[in-house]
């Protein structure tokens, strides 16, 4: 976790050390002084701050009005966004684990991500949905999915994925202010472990750049989310070895900072794409065409897959599931014997 | 019109003139040693979720009245798809401990090889339907074996449990209106227990009670006292044997009180009042069924000795056994995905095993927050 | 019976007995407590005007309620009291609305649209809600509610140009026919989906509120739609948020083929409302001015901050389920002459005519100038091109991305591209 750590010591002046949970919690926060269009609703995010934490104090500050409990129903959270955001509101909708998702699915897919295209732009519908995503906490296969490619699959959807405290405050602050639906999906893994600098008050890093984690010149990692800190611990173990590893932190898987990616996998002509869902028709096979596509002609080797197997989440071996440093490492070696 | 609440017991363990379901002095002890023994299990669970050596546990303390009395109106072969605070049901239908505890502990000896969390089970041999953590889902599926059933003229009877934040979800709407419509030999318990971890059922719906709802629907609606064993199950067993008749679904609402947080994750203390805990407390189901064995005379000191260290002595050694079995192995993980592997699956669980092979695979995980 | 007194309330039961209950929302506003949704630490800007807490439980009228006889009379004591104009509005709306029905499924029937849903035989049940709304109000509206994005301004040529989906539709002819948008209009442009617009519409009522607007929104649906996800969690959320709006459920006693019998065991539509503490009414919706007066009430309800409302119009869908399904497959055509002899636009011109309101020869002039009006229409939509290339990757987001300009430009550089010949089957 090299790059998301806090260093020791004193934080820059303007900014503060945090949590990415904190830092999701600070930018509702945020934007929810700046603009009092932002709502945020879900269920048990009022008084008990959600299960997470992710909303504490928010309705101590700005009251029942603003930040409250639903009734136990996900259809109902953004059915209701929807609603409100055609209305002219901001609503943050949580949905309290990803995998609660599908009673929702067709306000999404069929509501959310059409409103502006099926309305000829006359009706809008800028909302966030965030939801935690990924494993990493035991939560067996109902706590724990990453589905993110069933939301990249639905034109009119963003989809963005923080890995970092100070990407999480900007994406999170870029995301309610955006004018069309964005899915805010959370590494819930890293909302203890990633630490790091804010920037305190306005902070907003752009829907659709990626950033480049690490430099290197050998082979490209391309991740988010909770997978960022592995591909780092991976690289480090794989410079130990002679190899110079870069690293791409997607940030928005959609829309896809394509000029980004491109430019690091021509650089290098070697590329692993890691993501904890399935491996099958995961957002890494989607990268994986995409450079099939426009720049076969730098690739020095296969373009490989570090994947979450094709099975459900398990409970009890959810250690042998999740991508590791290891499993990247071979995934590295993989585009140099083939 | 404001739906009475249908209770037998009083407050001292006497029960009503006329009300009393008659049950055997053995089927009696049967329920207080069940109901003994579920809270048992469930103090047991914590300790160990507490002591670090299980990740999770929910409870149902308050609650075993509630759902051992209805699951107790139903004969053998009927079909249950619970919820996630029935355990009691386990020990009713005889489900050996040990694969119980295994379970929680998500090692070898468990039904689905540690691939859910600890409380949801599953057991075939007694027609307890795997359970899964989405809210509400098992309502539609109950309403549809129902149907099945009906089809092929069985004469089995569907239990299914929801909560009262489950009333809220589409598959409440969706099953109860299936089964109305098609007349589906189900009975559907909505435990209200008070809470949706941290949403009381004031703020779930403005209805002015759960049992209401089924009048959206054309069926009976019926609201019990859940605390009230003898109550829940003279309620479920007309239910039961109206569905059985082929006269349709029924929803019964039980009306407890979670006693515990919503799970070992969740701490209640910051968002209910302790006054509102307390005043439950003192309605335990458990204290309510023993004043009325002991008016029958079929409780002493004796008998509680016999139920409390017997079910202890059993469920200690179900601990000591299952803690003892490894977990499953790695190549479970793709088991059960199909009926047979696909070659992908092949494929990754080769990848898996040489990469175990050079060692190092799989680190530690973190913990549960709700 | 006044239309206020329509939808019954039951008194206020004593504190004590509320407040035992445990149930912190009964027992908060028995206590005549404010609900704390509505008690935010910084005030809205105009707070919902508040009466007396809802009483709990809340009871409906089950019972059809009815102004018009069959033969345009109305008992004593029961005429609404509208004004001419409005009487007058009414009217010709439903004669207009009927009028563009016939002329638009003829038009699907020549292949110059490609699909129609008509309206007929629900006149009264559309115009008399519509009508009984202030403009500022919202529509969130299902397939046969139309007419009231015309009856809120949208011209007769914008509404063509939507149904042929054309360069001048303003959904750029996206949509299938009868998916109008009319943003100034506050009528909300709908999916296909069924029930979805019920959720929005609650969710907008509860944007209205929290922003301390005065508006009130009317949601639409089918008797299907009962039966969908999003009926309960909008009519659970509507009640539980006490949102500002009115659930308007038309049931004309088909979902495409199936009756209303197999959709729900429950006796009727409206008593679905006891299950989310809702107060309903059941009305005729082959009487307009029950309608309107019902619809009037729970509106003023809304407005007043006391909460929603839940509408049964019993209504009859006599044509199909759209211009690609033939009905007589699946049901007796008797029924079908029963609800001809209930036609809405009849009776309430027997009414009119009773009252020397109107005479058959305003009534000649009146659709005259109806089939001038349509007739110009169409030839003024007809005039119109397909919508430009562009808009086909055009609102996918606020800006285009550079993915979606690369994915037209391939398919703009071929020659010869395709034409869409498909055949909508429902």
């Amino acid at each position: 976790m090299t790059a998301t750590q806090a260093k020791t010591g004193e934080a820059t002046p303007g900014t503060k050390v945090m949590t990415l949970l904190e830092a999701i919690t600070d930018a509702m926060r945020t934007e929810m002084r700046n603009d009092d269009r932002v709502v945020v609703f879900g269920e048990d995010v009022g008084k008990k701050g959600g299960v997470f934490g992710t909303t504490m104090g928010l309705q101590d500050e700005f009251g029942e009005q603003r930040c409250f409990d639903t009734p136990l129903s996900e259809c109902g959270i953004i059915g209701a966004g929807v609603g409100m955001a055609v209305y002219g509101m901001r609503p943050i909708t949580e949905i309290q684990f990803l995998d609660f998702i599908y009673p929702a699915f067709d306000q999404i897919v069929s509501e959310a991500a059409k409103m502006r295209y099926r309305s000829g732009g006359e009706y809008t519908c800028p909302m966030v949905i965030r939801s935690p995503y990924g494993g990493g906490i035991r939560g067996g296969h109902y706590h724990s999915q990453s589905s993110e490619a069933y939301f990249c699959h639905t034109p009119g959807l963003k989809v963005v994925i923080p890995s970092t405290p100070a990407d999480a405050k900007g994406l999170l602050i870029s995301a309610i202010r955006d004018e069309d639906p964005v899915m805010f999906l959370e590494p819930k893994a890293l909302y203890r472990h990633a630490k790091g600098e804010v920037p305190l008050g306005e902070h907003v890093v752009p829907i659709g750049k990626a950033r480049i984690a690490r430099e290197g010149t050998d082979v490209t990692l391309l991740c988010y989310g909770a997978m960022v800190p592995v591909c780092e611990q991976a690289a480090k173990e794989a410079e130990a070895m002679g190899r110079s590893v870069e690293i791409v932190d997607l940030r928005t898987l959609v829309p896809l900072d394509e000029a980004t990616v491109l430019e690091s996998v021509k650089k290098t002509g070697r590329c692993v794409v890691v993501y904890e869902a399935p491996k099958t028709c995961g957002y890494g096979a989607e990268l994986s065409a995409l450079i099939a596509e426009k720049c076969i002609e730098y690739l020095e080797g296969p373009i490989v897959r570090v994947a979450g197997f094709d099975t459900p989440f398990p409970y009890t071996l959810e250690h042998l599931y999740m991508p590791d440093g290891k499993r990247v490492l071979a995934g590295i070696e993989k585009t140099f014997v083939w | 019109m404001t739906l009475e609440l249908v209770s037998i017991l009083d407050k001292d363990g006497k029960a009503q003139k006329g009300k009393d379901p008659n049950l055997s002095a053995e089927q009696l002890k049967k329920l207080y040693r069940l109901m003994v023994a579920t809270r048992q299990l469930d103090d047991r669970g914590l300790a160990l979720q507490r002591q670090g050596r299980i990740g999770f546990y929910l409870q149902s303390t308050g609650q075993e009245a509630s759902h051992l009395g209805a699951a107790f109106a139903l004969a053998d072969s009927d079909w249950l798809f619970p919820a996630y605070r029935q355990p009691g049901i386990l020990l009713l239908r005889e489900i050996p401990l040990q694969k119980v505890v295994s379970e929680w502990f998500g090692n070898s000896g468990d039904t689905s090889k540690g691939r859910q969390m600890p409380v949801h089970y599953s057991f075939r041999e007694a027609n307890f339907v795997s359970i899964s953590s989405p809210i509400g889902t098992q309502l539609t599926q109950a309403a549809g074996a129902g149907m099945a059933a009906k089809i092929r003229g069985d004469d089995t009877v569907f239990m299914t449990f929801c909560g009262d934040g489950g009333t809220s979800s589409n598959d409440f709407h969706t099953g109860l209106n299936f089964a109305a419509v098609y007349k589906a030999p189900v009975v559907f318990i909505c435990e209200n227990n008070g809470w949706a971890i941290s949403v009381p059922s004031g703020k779930q719906t403005a209805s002015e009670s759960m049992a209401i709802k089924a009048e959206a629907y054309g069926m009976p609606g019926v609201r019990v006292d859940g605390n009230d064993i003898l109550a829940v199950y003279r309620v479920c067993k007309e239910a039961v044997e109206r569905a059985r008749r082929g006269e349709g679904p029924t929803l019964v609402e039980t009306v407890t009180y979670r006693i515990a947080s919503h799970s070992s994750s969740d701490d209640a203390a910051r968002y209910r009042d302790a006054k509102e805990f307390e005043a439950w407390k003192k309605k335990d189901p458990i204290a309510r069924f023993q004043q009325y064995l002991k008016h029958k005379k079929l409780w002493n000191e004796a008998f509680e000795t016999e139920c409390v260290e017997g079910a202890k002595a059993e469920i200690a050694a179900a601990v000591k056994a299952a803690e003892a079995l490894p977990n499953p192995g790695p190549e479970t993980l793709f088991d059960d995905v199909y009926m047979n592997l696909t070659p992908q699956l092949k494929e990754q669980r080769q990848q898996l095993h040489d990469l175990m092979e050079k060692g190092g695979v799989g680190a530690e995980v973190g913990f549960f927050p709700l | 019976m006044s239309p206020a007194k329509m939808v019954k309330k039951k008194p206020a039961k004593p504190a004590a007995k509320a407040a035992a209950k445990s149930k912190p929302a009964a027992a908060r506003k028995a206590a005549g407590k404010p609900a704390p949704k509505v008690a935010p630490k910084a005030a809205p800007k105009k707070p919902a005007p508040k009466k007396a807490a809802p009483a709990r439980p809340v009871q409906g009228n089950a019972g059809l309620v009815r102004l018009l006889e069959d033969d345009g009379t109305i008992a004593k004591g029961k005429d609404p009291g509208l004004d001419t104009k409005t009487l007058l509005f009414l009217y010709e709306q439903m004669v207009q609305v009927r009028e563009f029905d016939r002329r638009m499924l003829m038009l699907q029937r020549q292949g110059r649209i490609g699909f129609y849903g008509p309206i007929l035989g629900q006149e009264a049940a559309t115009v008399g809600s519509i009508a009984a709304l202030q403009p500022r109000d919202w529509i969130f509206p299902a397939l046969r509610e139309g007419a009231a994005a015309m009856m809120r301004g949208l011209s007769l040529t914008e509404a063509i140009n939507q149904l042929i989906g054309n360069g001048a539709d303003r959904c750029k002819g996206r949509q299938m026919p009868c998916h109008y948008t009319f943003k100034e209009g506050n009528y909300y442009g709908m999916s296909s989906v069924i029930g979805t617009q019920i959720s929005h519409a609650v969710g907008a009522a509860m944007a209205a509120r929290i922003k301390g607007d005065d508006v009130v929104v009317l949601g639409y649906m089918g008797d299907g739609a009962t039966s969908a996800n999003d009926f309960h969690c909008g009519m659970n959320f509507a009640a539980v948020f006490e949102s500002p709006c009115v659930l308007f459920c038309q049931n004309n006693q088909w979902a495409i083929s199936v009756p209303i019998s197999k959709q729900s065991a429950s006796e009727t539509i409206a008593q679905k409302g006891k299950a989310y503490g809702m107060p309903y009414v059941r009305v005729d919706g082959n009487d307009v001015l029950a309608v309107y007066s019902v619809t009037k009430a729970a509106a003023e309800r809304a407005r007043a901050g006391d909460g929603p409302t839940f509408i049964e119009a019993v209504t009859y869908r006599r044509l199909g389920h759209s211009s690609s399904d033939d009905p007589t497959k699946y049901r007796d055509d008797a029924e079908v002459k029963v609800w001809e002899k209930k036609d809405p636009v009849d009776r309430f011109r027997k009414y009119l005519v009773k009252r020397g309101l109107w005479s058959d020869a305003k009534e000649a002039a009146f659709k005259d100038d109806i089939a001038q009006r349509v007739n110009d229409a169409i030839a003024a939509a007809e005039a119109h091109g397909a919508p430009a290339d562009e808009t086909l990757i055009t609102d996918v987001y606020a800006q285009v991305t550079p993915q979606l300009k690369e994915q037209l430009g391939e398919v703009l550089a071929l020659e010869g591209r395709g034409v869409n010949e498909g055949a909508f089957p429902l």
